[in-house]
């Protein structure tokens, strides 16, 4: 349910924009972190605030792929399909973990942890095949890393990114879209490996950019 | 090609940090040194030195950064606005995000010398929602960086104010096309926009904007604490500075190079331990998907705007996603095909009807069905969207097939003559048994 709590917060979002349209895409994770996906009556709340019609706030929530107008498990598991991801493994995940979970693409398991959905190209190719985990990057999958990740994930284990936090809630990580921190920006690795190799090859070799006045 | 004067072949500048402890933090990054220097000079010589030093945009078009800056209508009462743009959702790019979570000061004081720039007080950095990590990162560094005084009323005395926000979206492709970008900022459907008037006009709330990329922004610092003359000495003749190049696919050591523009791929394979072991180049992509396709053939092709360009494709984002001989293209292609019509606004016809139509005919061939004369068909469908589109998404749909069709025909017969597709999946996987052959 949408509380005063919420409804503070919501203003607080549409309060950091000159204009406070602007505050509608933070606002509508907001209300998925508190009700689990876009509802009628979070639209309404997004709608009052807003000054702007229901309507105008619904079209704004079915054109962007991260709303979801049905419930997402626990644990929102995407697998990169695009091509670079698809033809290094990506296809083989998504096919054994479809099998695996018994779920179709935007379905959720029926203990409600999982949910699975193919993805487009998330920015992590030289980590090829690329998943994500409530938007957390799981680098360099296979399929059978995949089935026990997802596995780790039903059964409650602790699960970190391999190139981040420890993984929590698609709600926690939802509220963190919306502008509110959770204190885990100091877990992880600057970079993963991949990020660093022509540095680490440059600082083998001795190279470097020309001597500039600040160095 | 000219290279760094000390023939340094790669040029760590914005990835210099990234092997860090705790690179992300304020403590490592330093004291925004560039950023003080700027604010003793006029917010034009700042101008000045950015059109010197040659930046080009780093998002894909490299239109001259300074120029940009400088059709900002200064006269204009409204209030001026800076936008980021870390949407990176173009396929095979994969720069801005690594850096804004290694080092995400660098694009905040970077922020901070172009907002000072243009007279900008408010500036928003718009990044793709499904980052979470990264999205942390920029929050932090945003906080870390007000809390230092770095950012707020009168910074360091200088009289000048800014403020950031950090803005995350929520899945669309076609948010990062910089007009569509606005209306996602401005809370509604990611559109693009009719141009004119141009954003330095009219761009967020009809006010004068400057849109960037992180990338471009994030060299600024350096060229205000160096110089644009160090800039410009690295990288070619109309091709300036450093670039992030990232590549993917069937190489030994994917991952990211930072070097002058300029540099061949042919070199850039050689830093990454060669391609896979026992395979080959078969095509690749100079700046993702959106460019057409390249061969073996332009190993030596420079990776500058000009060079690519006169090879037929496009430099793009520096997204090099190498497929060897094991890759089917023609699976290749309908993929990246099936996301534009995925990722289709649905604002004109030409894109919205004809990506439809380009995954119907690619479809049909790939499972071997269908005629020759599908593929005229197929570049018959790509002139009726090319230069016919709203935007830039509906041209860049056609890059991969067009480019495909022309090197690669003989392929698209074999998948007809065959019945389907002739390739083993398993084998261009990363987990493909070391015997599985295509
Ligand atoms: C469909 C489409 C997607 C784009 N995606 C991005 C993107 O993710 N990041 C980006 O910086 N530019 C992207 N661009 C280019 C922007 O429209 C714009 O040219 C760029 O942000 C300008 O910054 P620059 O001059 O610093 O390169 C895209 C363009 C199109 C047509
Ligand atoms: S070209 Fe495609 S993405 Fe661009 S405006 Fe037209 S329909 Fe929308
Ligand atoms: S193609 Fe999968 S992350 Fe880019």
């Amino acid at each position: 349910m949408i509380d005063q709590k919420t409804r503070d917060e919501l203003a607080e979002i549409a309060a950091r924009y000159p204009e406070k349209r602007s505050g509608l895409l933070p606002m509508l994770h907001l209300v998925q972190s508190v009700l689990g996906q876009v509802t009628p009556e979070g639209i309404e709340a997004c709608a009052e605030i807003l000054e702007i019609t229901p309507a105008e706030v619904s079209g704004v929530a079915t054109f962007y792929t991260m709303y979801k107008r049905r419930p997402v498990g626990d644990y929102h598991v995407g697998v990169c399909t695009n091509t670079l991801c698809a033809v290094m493994g990506g296809d083989a995940i998504f096919a054994r973990l479809k099998d695996h979970l018994d779920v179709g693409n935007d379905e959720t398991t029926e203990d409600g942890k999982v949910s699975l959905e193919h993805i487009e190209c998330n920015a992590a190719c030289d980590y090829a095949p690329v998943m994500m985990v409530n938007w957390e990057f799981m680098d360099n999958q296979t399929p059978s890393s995949a089935v026990q990740l997802v596995d780790d994930l039903r059964a409650g284990k602790e699960v970190r990114s391999t190139r981040g936090p420890k993984i929590c809630t698609w709600r926690e990580a939802e509220r963190v879209l919306a502008g509110f921190s959770d204190g885990l920006v100091d877990e992880g690795p600057a970079a993963g490996e991949a990020s660093l190799v022509g540095l680490k090859l440059a600082a083998d070799k001795g190279w470097t950019a020309p001597k500039g006045a600040d160095q | 090609m000219t290279t760094a004067p000390n023939q340094s072949v790669l040029t760590p500048v914005l990835t210099k940090n990234w092997g860090d402890e705790q690179s992300w933090k304020l403590s490592a990054y330093g004291d925004y040194a560039a950023a003080k220097k700027a604010f003793g000079m006029q917010p034009d010589d700042v101008i000045t030195a950015v059109k010197d030093s040659g930046l080009r945009g780093r998002g894909g078009a490299g239109f001259p950064t300074g120029m940009k800056w400088s059709f900002i209508p200064q006269d204009n009462p409204k209030p001026k606005y800076l936008v980021v743009n870390a949407d990176e959702s173009e396929p095979g790019t994969c720069k801005d995000i690594p850096l804004m979570m290694a080092n995400p000061h660098v694009l905040v004081e970077g922020v901070i010398i172009s907002s000072y720039a243009i007279r900008a007080n408010k500036a928003f950095i718009y990044i793709r929602g499904e980052v979470l990590h990264v999205i942390r990162r920029v929050q932090a560094a945003v906080a870390e960086a007000h809390a230092a005084g770095h950012l707020g009323k009168d910074i360091h005395g200088s009289g000048y104010d800014l403020d950031i926000v950090v803005h995350a979206g929520a899945g669309a492709y076609i948010c990062g096309e910089e007009t569509a970008l606005l209306e996602g900022l401005e809370g509604r459907r990611g559109q693009p926009r009719l141009r004119p008037p141009f954003p330095a006009v009219a761009g967020l709330y009809a006010s004068p904007t400057v849109i960037n990329n992180v990338e471009s922004i994030a060299s600024v610092p350096s060229i205000i604490a160096n110089g644009a003359d160090w800039f410009s000495s690295m990288g070619t003749e109309k091709s300036k500075g450093f670039g992030i190049f990232s590549l993917s696919g069937h190489v030994a050591k994917p991952g990211q190079y930072e070097a002058p523009l300029g540099i061949t791929l042919r070199k850039l394979i050689e830093l990454a331990g060669g391609m896979r072991a026992g395979h080959e180049l078969k095509f690749w992509t100079p700046g993702g998907s959106s460019t057409p396709l390249l061969t073996a053939e332009h190993l030596d092709v420079p990776l500058d705007f000009e060079g690519v360009g006169e090879a037929g494709s496009m430099l793009g984002t520096r997204a090099l996603q190498l497929f060897d001989e094991t890759t089917c293209v023609v699976r290749a292609v309908l993929r990246w095909t099936e996301f534009y019509k995925h990722e289709s606004c649905g604002k004109c016809t030409p894109c919205r009807e004809g990506t439809w139509w380009l995954t119907q005919t690619l479809s049909r061939l790939e499972q071997g069905q269908g005629s020759a004369e599908d593929l005229d068909l197929l570049v018959d469908q790509c002139d009726n969207i090319l230069g016919r589109s709203f935007c830039a998404l509906g041209d860049g749909a056609t890059s991969p097939i067009t480019s495909s069709i022309q090197y690669f025909r003989e392929e698209y017969l074999a998948h007809l003559e065959q019945g389907g597709c002739p390739f083993d999946p398993e084998a261009s996987t990363v987990f493909a048994t070391a015997g599985a052959k295509a």
